[in-house]
């Protein structure tokens, strides 16, 4: 809880709301009559309308990317070390653009918003949304705000596919592409650990088949082992080893299958503060949207051949110690940009970090955000 | 660095740049903050990447506007395609890789062309430091002891021209700069002696 805001604080923020009459058709073929998304912004648009950057969220994100709701909030926004006055990116040069995405439970159209067509929630009916369909909602937030180009598409892990979404589905609309420990397309090793997540939620017995608002019930169980297995991935052998060791909680071996490990219980604690704030349908939509991406499979699976497409800048961010996005998936995307003649910079910053890294305040990683965003800035000073 | 001009470009870079052709694509090995590569892109319409491993020299590089990849050289260059670049460079870091041998037959393999600029260790001062002194030659080019020194395979223009011969690369120029890294007139009637740092531009074309 911030006694007083930082100086370097975008403050207290308001999220506001774009509701969209326009029927979108998602990549299943299904329709969503109509939708909101829930947003905030951050920095002022400047008259040329030229430097406004969108930020796209990974999977448990939303649109709180930076400052506060309240004054009384434990945290600020998810991102909020790198967004700010000062901060690399800063909000004295952008006007930042922070949404919560379709099929999420923040404030946007998802499972727990009411079907039009019946009045209840949609809950399992609610239509599995592709990163394309996400990019296309985000393309009518940016009509809705004027914003006919952006100066930069910026995001991590799931947040980096939508950019790379950005820059082949429209890709006069922005003009640099920030892609940080992302992957063109998801390894069988993440496909697994991801189905296992989902089994974990959908065998929980207060589930209903995706039905469990309507019981009154949620499937908390189920979403915390969930979130236990993807947290435990996020993070790498040695940053575990060195925050936990082997600690016992009590100092002593109690011979009892109740968690005795220190990091046990962190697991422990993690799921299920994760399980009482997020939703159990989003958990399962967001998961089959990371497994789905692959633009590559629309150029007879030929990533040179669709990234060929963009007309953006690339920057391309990996950690060292990121096993879940490691290294090699973004060096993938690299070569297919070098071989697609496209311009791209590429940092591996060295990290314990795991892929949770993308969201930590390391030197090295914000010197080349810094270093990027400026670039950016001054090509806004010239469009102005 | 928005207005890098000839003037403040170092010495072997302003040569190089002259051996570049207009509009080409280059990469360019150990590309420090990206001077040649800026300098090429403004005046020259060259496009291009740098690889760099310096992580302050990486964030110059993405400030100014450069594409940098951030790559070992000793891990090899398999991820570029075979004839993909006009003229692959590398500035005064062939002394310094696990093996020069290989990393050149890289160059020539992606690259149609390639520039390679070195210390040259059959410098007078060099060869009179090590007759006279008995000592491992250090001077202003050449700054570390024996011990310590990144550069762990120096060679002379010699050495150089034997390799390129023993592999068949053909040599379509070579000057030499001299102590004060200039280029200049006399020191071509005995560049193996009095030149400091040698810049040569290769090709397997026939």
């Amino acid at each position: 809880m911030p006694e007083v805001i930082p100086d370097d604080s975008v403050g207290l923020v308001t999220p506001q709301q774009f509701h969209s009459d326009v029927p979108l058709t998602l990549r299943s073929g299904r329709v969503l009559p109509e939708y909101d998304l829930v947003y905030e912004t951050y920095g002022e648009l400047n008259a040329e309308r030229s430097n406004a950057i969108l930020l796209c969220h990974a999977l448990s994100g939303d649109h709180h990317a930076a400052g506060y709701h309240h004054m009384d909030d434990a945290k600020p926004g998810w991102w909020d070390n790198a967004i700010g006055p000062g901060k690399p990116i800063d909000t004295s040069q952008f006007f930042i653009v922070s949404l919560n995405n379709l099929g999420g439970c923040s404030g946007s159209t998802g499972p727990v918003s009411p079907n039009p067509e019946t009045g209840k929630p949609y809950g399992p009916d609610f239509p599995i949304v592709a990163v394309r369909d996400w990019v296309a909602s985000q393309a009518q937030l940016a009509d809705h705000l004027g914003i006919q180009q952006w100066a930069a598409v910026v995001g991590g892990s799931l947040g980096g596919m939508q950019v790379i979404r950005w820059s082949i589905q429209f890709p006069e609309r922005l003009r640099h592409a920030v892609v940080i420990a992302s992957a063109s397309k998801l390894s069988a090793q993440n496909i697994a650990f991801n189905e296992v997540a989902r089994q974990a939620i959908a065998k929980d017995p207060d589930f209903h088949d995706g039905n469990y608002l309507e019981h009154n019930t949620i499937p908390k169980v189920g979403l915390t082992q969930a979130r236990m297995l993807g947290h435990l991935t996020y993070l790498s052998d040695d940053a575990m080893r060195q925050k936990f060791g082997r600690e016992l909680r009590e100092g002593k071996l109690n011979y009892s299958f109740s968690p005795e490990f220190q990091v046990e219980s962190y697991l422990h604690y993690q799921g299920e503060k994760f399980s009482t704030r997020f939703d159990a349908n989003t958990y399962m939509l967001m998961t089959k949207a990371l497994d789905y991406f692959d633009p590559a499979g629309d150029y007879d699976n030929d990533l040179v051949k669709c990234l060929s497409q963009a007309h953006c800048h690339f920057l391309v961010v990996s950690f060292t110690s990121d096993w879940r996005f490691a290294p090699e998936r973004s060096e993938e995307i690299v070569n297919a940009l070098i071989e697609a003649d496209k311009n791209v910079s590429y940092a591996c910053i060295d990290s314990d970090g795991g892929h949770d890294a993308f969201l930590l305040p390391s030197a090295r990683y914000h010197q080349v955000l810094r270093a990027y965003m400026g670039r950016i800035a001054n090509d806004v000073e010239k469009h102005s | 660095m928005s207005q890098t001009s000839l003037a403040n470009l170092r010495a072997d870079l302003s040569i190089i740049q002259q051996w570049v052709q207009p509009n080409s694509q280059v990469l360019d090995l150990g590309c420090g903050e990206g001077q040649l590569l800026h300098y090429l892109q403004e005046h020259k319409n060259v496009r291009g990447y740098g690889l760099e491993i310096n992580p302050d020299n990486i964030s110059a590089c993405i400030a100014n506007g450069i594409n940098v990849i951030e790559q070992d050289l000793n891990e090899g260059l398999s991820n570029y395609k075979d004839n993909s670049i006009d003229t692959v460079i590398m500035t005064q870091a062939l002394q310094a890789v696990e093996r020069p041998d290989a990393l050149l037959d890289e160059m020539l393999r992606i690259g149609d062309e390639a520039i390679v600029t070195f210390p040259n260790f059959g410098h007078w001062r060099t060869r009179l430091y090590l007759a006279l002194k008995g000592r491992m030659p250090m001077s202003e080019t050449l700054p570390h002891a024996w011990y310590n020194t990144p550069n762990i395979h120096l060679c002379t223009v010699a050495d150089f021209e034997a390799l390129c011969a023993e592999k068949h690369i053909r040599i379509l120029r070579k000057t030499v700069l001299d102590d004060h890294h200039q280029e200049h007139w006399s020191i071509n009637f005995w560049p193996a002696l009095l030149g400091e740092i040698a810049i040569y531009h290769l090709t397997r074309r026939r």
